[in-house]
Order: structure tokens, then sequence, then C-alpha cells
């Protein structure tokens, strides 16, 4: 991995796009080849972004689907990673199926999710076996606590970096929803499902008045 | 691993019911798997939750990996398996048909309206994972120090997560403050 490398997305998901800079040129200038990928095509592509990426894949997703393959243009990227962005559940899954299903349909919906979770599907099971046998080891666990305690402060970061543009534009609500879902889930420990079929509701509704 | 198909089902309906609500991608929900799996189900202790999330962001790929840990902690292979796929399949399944037929609400009023009033949600959702994480793997001055560096580091300068967590391992494997 180069000094170059991206960041990886899911560690900085707000930085993500910015990093993602704009392509200058204009859509019809890369257009996607008229021949959609197959389906080995497409499991091996996302493989590779799985394998590549850590803490996080989406940089590498836009590398290999705009740059690389150009599969996509920079303006279809940023169209699905906006529609993954509110959708629940894994925001590079879902990229996957919404790539894979639009390109080939069901079975290519199929193809780049088992590309994008197998392979870490496999490590993370022998990574699992290994620290089941290994785990007692203080040495063992005083890394990962510093690798723990990292990936705190990473998020810290993150969450600092999406706070700036919420204070500048909405001055009140947008902080005060933050602060009321943080105290709410880590303080009041209530369970996530309760929490957000109030505050998402409230949110939205205040943004939807106020847009 | 005590009665196997009752622990694997009850696996497959929390996460599957979880992921419903995982807006923001997984970090977002780690403080409900924490809730769940340490405070309800005492299937890890807090370390071995830090631990477990320290292994995920280790492992190349989606962060949501972690699941798939968690469920093989608790059931073995089968486990981690019934785990990953509740996690994924709603959503996935979801995901499908909203990309085949998002072109109908692109720009929609709504659209936007919605990510917006999601921006401010996730965020406090992302700062009670990091909270989480910080406040379970150890109380320790060490931790705190690594905790606190590196959310400085990264908040001023680009960081590569890699160079963080082999650092951070480094200090925590020499340290024994």
């Amino acid at each position: 991995m180069t000094s170059s490398a991206p960041i990886p997305a899911a560690a900085d998901p707000q930085s993500a796009p910015s990093s993602l800079s704009p392509d200058p040129r204009p859509e019809t200038a890369s257009p996607p080849p008229s021949q959609p990928p197959s389906l080995d095509e497409i499991f091996f592509a996302f493989a590779k972004i799985s394998l590549s990426g850590f803490g996080g894949v989406l940089a590498w997703a836009r590398r290999m689907m705009v740059e690389e393959r150009k599969w996509m243009t920079p303006e279809q990227f940023n169209e699905v990673y906006a529609l993954c962005s509110f959708l629940p559940g894994g925001n590079i899954v879902n990229f996957s199926i919404i790539f894979g299903g639009r390109l080939r349909g069901p079975l290519g919906a199929l193809a780049s999710l088992a590309g994008l979770l197998g392979p870490p599907l496999i490590l993370i099971l022998i990574i699992g076996a290994i620290y089941a046998h290994y785990g007692d080891l203080p040495g063992l666990r005083r890394a990962l606590m510093g690798v723990a305690s990292a990936a705190a402060g990473l998020m810290m970061a993150t969450v600092a970096k999406m706070a700036r543009p919420l204070f500048r534009d909405r001055a009140v609500v947008g902080p005060l929803i933050a602060c009321a879902t943080f105290v709410a889930i880590s303080i009041m420990h209530w369970p996530l499902p309760y929490v957000l079929l109030v505050i998402i509701p409230v949110s939205v509704t205040y943004a939807w008045r106020h847009g | 691993m005590k009665d196997g198909s009752g622990t694997l089902l009850t696996l497959a309906v929390f996460f599957a019911t979880m992921s419903l609500f995982a807006i923001g991608g997984a970090n977002s929900a780690v403080p409900e798997m924490h809730r769940y799996a340490v405070s309800v189900q005492h299937w890890l202790t807090d370390p071995e939750f830090s631990e477990t999330f320290a292994l995920a962001q280790l492992t190349p790929g989606p962060n949501l990996i972690i699941v798939t840990l968690i469920g093989y902690h608790v059931a073995g292979v089968i486990g981690g398996l019934v785990t990953t796929l509740a996690m994924c399949g709603p959503t996935c399944v979801f995901a499908y048909f909203v990309g085949r037929t998002s072109d109908r609400f692109k720009g929609a009023a709504w659209h936007s309206a919605l990510s917006r009033g999601l921006v401010p949600v996730t965020l406090g959702l992302l700062a009670s994972s990091a909270t989480v994480i910080a406040t379970t793997s150890d109380y320790s001055r060490l931790a705190l120090v690594i905790t606190a560096g590196t959310a400085i580091l990264a908040f001023f300068m680009r960081v590569h997560p890699l160079w963080a967590f082999a650092a951070a391992a480094a200090l925590g494997f020499a340290g024994m403050v």
C-alpha cells in the first residue's frame, strides 16, 4: 500500500466524498462500456475491492469501479453512494447489491455480494479461531486494546469532522438531535430501534420543513 | 453454545432486526451490538467485545464483518454464518429493490430531507460507538492516551488507519501502564 492510498472511507465516511473529488470530465467523456461485465468479473472485482480495504472499502470501490474498470461514471458512482448512505445496513454491502443488481439482476447482486463478503468472511473465521486459542495471551490482549483505542480515536475524529458543517448550517436543532441520540444510546442505554423510531421522524420532519 | 438452535434463532432474529436500524453503516450499530451481546445476553465480556471490534477493524473488507466474529464467538462457524446472513439478508433485499427503482424518486424533495435529517442522527450514533469502544477497551491511562492522540492526529491530518493501528498495537503491547 503506497502513501498515496486513499483513506478508507468507513473510518472517515464524511470526508470520503470530498477525497473522491469530482471528476472534471463530463459524463460523456467516459461512458461505461455497453457490454455489462460478466458475473465472474463482478465477483473478482468486489473480492479485490474487499481485500484492499482496511477499516472501510468505499474509496477502493470508487477506484475500481470508476478509474480502473470504468464500469461507472463518476456521476453514477456518486448517485449510488448517496443512495447507500441512507439505506439501512452496511453501506458498501448495499453498494455492491445495487451495482450488481442493476447490471445483471439478482445473480449480479449475488456475485458482487459473494465477492465482497466471501474473502473477509473466511479470513475473520480463521482469525476468530486463532483468537479463541490465543486470546488469553496478555501481550495480544494489550495489542488489541491499543487497536481498539486507536479505532475509537479515529471514529471521534470522524464525528468531529462531520459535526462542523452541522454547527454551521443549523445552529440549534441539528446538534440537539445529535446530542439527544448520543444521550439516549450512550447514557440511557435504550435499545436502538426505539430511539430511532422516535428521533428519525423528528429529525427528518424538521429537515423537510426547513429545507 | 448452550442449546444450539435456540441460540442460532436468537442470533438471527436480533441481527436481522438490528440491521434494519443500522443507518450510516455497521459502525453506527456498535452500541446496540454491545448492549445486547454484553449487557443483555452476556455472550461476551466488555474486554472481549472491544477485542472483537479490534479484530474486525484489522480484517480487510466491510466493517459489518464484526457481526460474523460475534456469531462465531457465540455459536462457532455456523453461528458466524447465520449472523452474517441475518445482518445482510433483509437489508440486501431492500437495497436491491430500491436500486432497481430509485431512478423514479431521484431528486425528490423527501429524498433530500431524508438524507439531511439522518446526518445528525448518524453523528450521535457514531459518537456513541466511539464512546462504547473507548470505555469498554480499558480504563488504563495508556488506552486514554492512544484514543485521544489518534483522535487529535486524525482530526488535523490524514492518518491511514493501518498506521494508526500498527502504532497503537505496538504501544499497547509494549506498555504496561
